[in-house]
């Protein structure tokens, strides 16, 4: 199908497509889910950790980062390049700060990553990003703010966004709800929910929840895995598991 | 001109057309030369200090540290900005207070301000402490001094360490770094210094009234000696509250109890 025209990201197909970008979303399907959630006064990040072995520490293969004293990335893909963008994201937040005086807001952060990610799309010397980054977070005068942006180096805006092996699943989940004027609460039981259903116990043995919120109930810092939501998340995961298997036991 | 079909230039060991011409003789003349090249061995910068914070006092007691300092940022012997914050909150374990070239001190603190920005995003929910912020503080000041281009700075770094122990420390421009019960810089040294150390009980800490206190005294001298300090102040708090949080703010302004009474009774007042 692709016949030598997806050997580098600088060739376009006859069709007008440009593989090696579709390629780099194929890396994204194939990782562990993560979501975004925007609600009434916070942004929830949460990433499903599949967990290869019993011998990783719980708290490596942090997949969920702070950008900004305000600002959180969670990646799906490629951690290595997560990573990565992870240090451009925090020097660009740095670079706006030390200019302007004032901290970057998230859309102009996602417009600096998005065109990060874009150029690395155009040259056959390097390869594109292969991950999706789901941006959060929250000030004063934007309220929460949630963005998604793909290897291709598209973004939007979104209420909720998923990526990842579970991406179909936690969005039909997501369709259910509204989750604009959610509080907290809710939103993070919603988070742990969703993580959990989307979760093929099948084919992945086993996940470790990670997740990383920023609101006004956190004084505006993005904390990762703060007590007492991540025990509410847990939680709302596992009763959510037994309401399924209750389903499938009828 | 034309030798052998080469082009000779008219003259040797002159000024090149174009370019500035260091005239032999005279060192480190064409200083305009020396702003647009890359500085690597000796050039002379202006290493004057222009907008100044003066004195800045640091206290330790049993709890925590006070650092105290006036509001005023002088202009050569003008008093121009009346109403500056020389005490900074760097974070809940660190507070510091800037004297010397104002300028730098802004500088340092952008650059501070980003460290505790970068620490944050470790997640690791470690927040720096007094002593590695002061050993950073002097690495820069050193390096910056062995390149002959110092932030003209003296500051005192205090908080609250590991194990709850208050730290508190002086740096200065020349990257000399000092921790005591007590530290100070500019006129303080010389006024304040010697009125804080000989009220130290020998076999214990200062309560945080008695240090108060002092600074209260302190501030007061000097006003009334120092000609670059204005009689408002600010005092950085920095003291343990439990075992696990710290109580880290900047109070103030506050103002020198002024007595001028005694005005009448000098001759020729």
């Amino acid at each position: 199908m692709s016949n030598g025209y997806d050997l580098s990201a600088s060739q376009f197909s006859p069709e007008g497509r440009v593989f090696q970008v579709e390629y780099a979303a194929k890396a994204v399907e194939r990782s562990g889910t993560s979501i975004g959630l925007r609600g009434g006064d916070g942004v929830v990040l949460a990433v499903e950790k599949l967990v290869n072995s019993p011998l990783f520490e719980n708290d490596s293969g942090r997949r969920i980062f702070t950008v900004d004293t305000n600002i959180g990335m969670a990646v799906a893909g490629l951690t290595a390049d997560g990573y990565a963008l992870a240090d451009i994201a925090r020097q660009e937040a740095a670079n706006h700060r030390q200019q302007f005086g004032s901290p970057i807001t998230v859309n102009h952060m996602c417009e600096r990553i998005s065109a990060y990610m874009h150029a690395y799309t155009l040259f056959g010397s390097a390869r594109p990003f292969g991950v999706s980054i789901t941006l959060g977070g929250w000030d004063e005068i934007f309220g929460a703010q949630l963005f998604k942006i793909e290897p291709s180096g598209k973004s939007f805006g979104y209420f909720a966004c998923a990526s990842g092996k579970g991406e179909q699943q936690a969005k039909t989940e997501m369709e259910k709800y509204k989750f604009v004027d959610m509080p907290l609460e809710n939103l993070v039981q919603s988070a742990g929910r969703i993580i959990q259903l989307a979760h093929n116990e099948a084919k992945d043995k086993g996940f470790c929840f990670e997740m990383g919120l920023v609101g006004k109930d956190t004084a505006g810092l993005h904390c990762i895995n703060p007590e007492p939501w991540l025990s509410l998340a847990v939680q709302a995961g596992l009763e959510a598991l037994h309401e399924e298997d209750e389903d499938s036991d009828d | 001109m034309f030798n052998n079909g080469i082009v000779q230039p008219l003259w040797y060991n002159g000024p090149s057309p174009g370019q500035f011409y260091n005239f032999p003789g005279y060192a480190n003349n064409g200083n305009m030369k020396q702003c647009h090249e890359t500085n690597n061995s000796d050039s002379t910068r202006s290493t004057a200090m222009i907008t100044t914070g003066s004195s800045v006092l640091g206290i330790k007691f049993d709890q925590g540290v006070l650092i105290a300092a006036d509001t005023l940022v002088s202009y050569g012997s003008l008093s121009r900005f009346q109403n500056i914050d020389r005490i900074f909150k760097i974070n809940d374990n660190i507070i510091m207070g800037g004297g010397g070239d104002f300028a730098d001190i802004q500088s340092i603190m952008r650059s501070i301000d980003q460290k505790m920005i970068e620490d944050q995003c470790y997640a690791d929910n470690i927040a720096m402490r007094p002593k590695a912020l002061a050993t950073w503080m002097t690495r820069v000041l050193y390096n910056r001094r062995s390149r002959m281009n110092p932030l003209f700075i003296d500051v005192v770094i205090g908080g609250i360490d590991e194990n709850n122990e208050p730290y508190l420390a002086n740096v200065d421009l020349r990257g000399r770094a000092f921790s005591d019960y007590v530290v100070s810089t500019g006129f303080a040294r010389h006024l304040a210094l010697p009125l804080v150390r000989e009220k130290k009980p020998a076999d214990r800490d200062f309560t945080l009234e008695e240090a108060s206190e002092l600074i209260r005294q302190c501030m007061e001298v000097l006003y009334y000696r120092d000609t670059k300090n204005s009689s408002q102040y600010t005092v950085g708090v920095c003291k343990v509250k439990d075992s696990t949080s710290n109580q880290c703010d900047v109070e103030g302004p506050f103002q020198v109890d002024e007595k001028w009474s005694f005005a009448k009774m000098v001759k020729g007042y």
